[in-house]
């Protein structure tokens, strides 16, 4: 005997007494059978002990609902860093062809219908996509890989739209997140029946919240407010002044929603935009902006010159305006891309700037974002760039100025509208 | 009696606060979440008007009260004595249809009540039945703080209520858990971890803080000095209300991370401070859970750290999906709420090289708590000056974050020369009970001031 009985308190040997409890060690009897409690319970506890060989079963179903990827060992060394597949020329073993056989969330390309078993074929919940990243992982409800984590390409990363005559394509760029351009057009008939063709671009403000909300708000609310007072008949310079005040309305209205406390950023500016606006209208061409995104005047004789329609609400061209720097000196500094005008609540006063042109011959307006102008500054440089049957195929012409913002390094969102002037007639625009 | 019209099944909420925005070849994000969980809450309203709770009626829930009977609760005998007031409190504070048990713990663990391997279902004659029992309690003997926990463990698995239910444990003890091995101890709360909570208090100043605030860690339950006997009624009130208030009980946090990233660290940072990354348990394809015990009305924080890897700028990423769980037996599990942590790469420089507010809050919080315990140790290892910078450092957290308890509790182990700079003196005299409550109560933090 080590230890009391009573109190557990060491015992030497020879002892007769407990020194801690007095308890007397001659009476003892076999040590009492309640001190083996310790193993009683080991069953019970016995699963906890050993969490390395009690797997837990693989879910059907992840937290978000969407079937569980599996992954087999044979899925991991063929893929690089990105989750991609290796070429089978860098391969060591062998070109999975086999994949088809494995568990099959990861399998491409999808089974063949006619040879696979019925459960290969199961209807993935609705909305199941393959991510464009590593092309292994499913596209989650909220629009990410649940195996890399990239970010799908949303609707609005790139957007490209043909009306007739008109047209307009919108970029997210290289190095933004997300687009926070917009853009709408329209045709609408005038009164007499002749055709007009509205363009609305916007580039959302990137320091306040929400910009992309901000900016299709006051895109559309432009092109319906040119849509219904165009027909009636509004002379095209007042509709388009109306058009930029309805389009404020629009943004500052998104200042109130209760998604404004979405993000947890208090401080944070109102939703604002800039916008440009277009109108040909018979031998009318209108333009009206706040902000610093453009229109410029490319004529389909090239070398008739060009011109910018436009002049920004920008700390630069406020600085050249007042005489202050020349155009290089404030197109260098630092602030030169600062706005001072814009649509949002936050706006110190709503200056819709409009103006009209009677052009003498054809050609082409480009309405679009500083994402674009940025790389093609000058009105000669926007004619060098655009392809020269721009006024017959305005959606490719688009295609082009986005591609070479793009090539340029596509630093910001990039959209723009290509609008022929005079409007083709109808069954004349490009095929 | 507003909280009549409650669901007596809470709902849970995940807020996120982070700044998402990583520059070029960053790879780190950090984000606070914040879990808040309303609608449970019969705190209060079963304790104050207990007649309208019928039987059954709130959680089912199994209780375990674990007494410390060693020979020492009679140096002074008023411990013991208070010991069985504050019990017969708890029992009070039982919630009718509870079902309940009372352990005596020395180096063995006896059933005082209700005895048999049972547990009784706490009504009017049940609750004063078990106040009987505890008038047989006397100390003597040792302590083997293991035993006990898995006398409740057995007890408390063994209680008829669903399996879903509410088990916890309250444990007091006074002296160091001297008649068993670490070891042991370590393997009864392995063994009974994730089976059911318990918080666990010190009385007096003879206790191992350590070994209290272990025990309380693994068992997701609070830790706390009573260093005056006479406050353990009032504590043993608090706690059984707090249990009380319990309505759903296993909940786990669940954390997704993309293919190639690491998990830096996962710790819960309020109430108080918790480090859970290595609790965790493997889910699923890059998920896994981690434990955070049972809830009532009640809000805590975790912060979050994913080394993600690298894309190019302009690319978004989810870096994290973390979701509150009851996981089933057969593997499935009930999602209660989930939150999104992002990444997005940008060349922006002021968005990128911007603190969340959170995150730099409980940053400095964990590292008090850090501070706190190392200056401790230090102190007695005798290295003054170790301590000294430490508890300085601690000093200027917690005045910078306007932790004023945690502030109170280290003015009386040092004196503050100035608050803003760190600068301390160590106190020559530091009486034990406050140098242990300093120690117990260091994991404490405050949320960020609005």
């Amino acid at each position: 005997m080590s230890t009391c009985p009573s109190c557990e308190e060491p015992l030497e040997s020879g002892d007769r007494f407990c020194g801690a409890c007095g308890y007397d060690l001659s009476a003892v009897p076999a040590p009492p059978d309640d001190l083996p409690t310790v193993t009683l319970s080991t069953d019970v506890a016995a699963p906890a002990q050993t969490p390395d060989v009690d797997w837990p079963s693989a879910p059907e179903l992840d937290s978000s609902d969407t079937p569980a990827p599996v992954h087999l060992p044979t899925d991991l060394p063929g893929t690089d860093s990105g989750g991609s597949e290796l070429p089978s020329a860098v391969r060591f073993d062998g070109v999975p062809e086999q994949a088809g056989e494995s568990a099959g969330d990861y399998t491409l390309p999808a089974p063949d219908p006619r040879t696979a078993p019925p459960e290969a074929l199961a209807t993935p919940p609705a909305g199941t996509k393959l991510c464009v990243a590593c092309r292994a992982g499913h596209v989650d409800r909220d629009g990410y890989c649940e195996n890399c984590g990239h970010a799908q390409p949303r609707e609005r990363d790139h957007m490209e739209q043909e009306l007739g005559a008109v047209a307009a394509v919108s970029d997210r760029g290289l190095r933004h997140h997300r687009n926070e351009d917009a853009f709408a057009i329209a045709s609408a008939a005038l009164p007499d029946g002749t055709p007009s063709v509205v363009s609305i671009v916007c580039d959302g403000v990137s320091s306040a919240t929400r910009p992309d909300e901000a900016s299709l708000a006051a895109s559309r609310a432009a092109s319906e407010a040119l849509l219904e007072s165009l027909p009636r008949g509004t002379h095209p310079q007042q509709a388009m002044h109306d058009a930029i005040v309805a389009a404020a309305e629009a943004v500052n209205v998104l200042a109130q929603e209760p998604g404004a406390a979405r993000e947890h950023a208090p401080h944070q500016n109102a939703p604002a935009c800039t916008l440009v606006g277009a109108i040909v209208a018979k031998d009318l061409l209108i333009v009206g902006w706040v902000g610093d995104s453009r229109a410029y005047w490319v004529p389909d004789d090239r070398t008739a010159p060009a011109a910018r329609l436009t002049e920004d609400d920008s700390w630069a061209a406020q600085m050249v305006a007042a005489g202050l720097m020349n155009e290089a000196e404030a197109y260098a500094d630092e602030r030169a891309h600062a706005i001072t005008g814009w649509l949002g609540a936050d706006a110190y006063e709503l200056e819709p700037h409009t103006a009209s042109f009677k052009p003498d011959r054809p050609g082409v307006v480009v309405v679009c974002t500083d994402g674009l102008w940025n790389y093609a500054e000058a009105a000669e440089e926007m004619a060098r760039v655009i392809p020269a049957d721009a006024a017959h195929r305005p959606l490719h012409s688009a295609q082009v100025l986005v591609g070479h913002a793009l090539d340029g390094g596509g630093h910001d969102n990039v959209t723009v509208a290509v609008l022929p002037f005079p409007v083709p007639p109808q069954g004349a625009g490009s095929a | 009696m507003a909280k009549f019209s409650k669901s007596s099944v809470p709902q849970f909420s995940v807020d996120v606060y982070q700044n998402e925005f990583l520059p070029e070849g960053g790879r780190e994000v950090n984000a606070i979440v914040t879990v808040t969980s309303t609608g449970g809450g019969t705190v209060g309203g079963a304790v104050a008007a207990p007649q309208f709770y019928a039987a059954g009626r709130g959680a089912d829930a199994a209780v375990a009260l674990m007494v410390d009977c060693s020979g020492s609760m009679d140096y002074p005998p008023t411990k013991m004595r208070n010991a069985r007031d504050a019990t017969a409190a708890a029992i009070d504070a039982l919630r009718d249809g509870v079902h309940f048990a009372v352990i005596g713990g020395t180096h063995v663990a006896k059933e005082v009540f209700p005895g048999g391997g049972r547990l009784a279902v706490a009504d009017a004659q049940t609750r004063d039945q078990a106040k009987q029992a505890l008038r047989k309690l006397s100390a003597g003997g040792g302590t083997a703080i293991g035993t006990w926990l898995r006398l409740a463990d057995r007890l408390l698995s063994a209680a008829d209520v669903p399996a879903s239910s509410v088990r916890h444990g309250i444990l007091l003890t006074d002296g160091r858990n001297e008649h068993e091995s670490p070891e042991d101890l370590k393997a009864a709360l392995d063994a009974c971890a994730g089976r059911f909570t318990c918080d666990a208090r010190g009385v007096g100043t003879d206790w191992e803080v350590k070994e209290v605030t272990g025990i309380a860690s693994a068992m997701l339950g609070t830790a706390d000095i009573v260093a005056d006997p006479a406050g353990l009624a009032a504590d043993f009130t608090r706690m059984m209300e707090t249990a009380m208030g319990k309505e759903v009980a296993d909940v786990a946090l669940r954390l997704w991370t993309p293919l190639g990233s690491e998990i830096k660290f996962v710790k819960q940072v309020a109430p108080t401070v918790e480090e859970l990354t290595d609790r965790r348990v493997e889910v699923g394809p890059r998920a896994g859970d981690y434990p955070t015990g049972s809830w009532g009305d009640e809000s805590r924080d975790y912060h979050v750290c994913v080394q993600v890897p690298n894309a190019e700028l302009g690319q978004e990423m989810l870096a994290g999906r973390v979701s509150l769980v009851i996981p089933g037996a057969d593997g499935s599990a009930q999602t209660l709420a989930q939150g999104l942590v992002r990444a997005v790469w940008t060349d922006d420089m002021t968005a990128s090289t911007s603190i969340n507010p959170q995150v730099a809050h409980y940053t400095g919080q964990a590292e008090l708590a850090q501070v706190i315990q190392q200056g401790l140790d230090a102190r007695k290892a005798g290295d003054a000056d170790g301590a000294t910078a430490k508890l300085g450092r601690a000093v200027q957290l917690a005045a910078a974050s306007g932790n004023a308890d945690t502030a109170k509790l280290l003015s009386k182990v040092v004196d503050v020369v100035d608050a803003a700079e760190g600068t301390v003196r160590l106190k020559a005299k530091v009486a034990e009970a406050d140098e242990m409550t300093l120690e117990t109560r260091s994991t404490k933090t405050v949320r960020v001031k609005k």
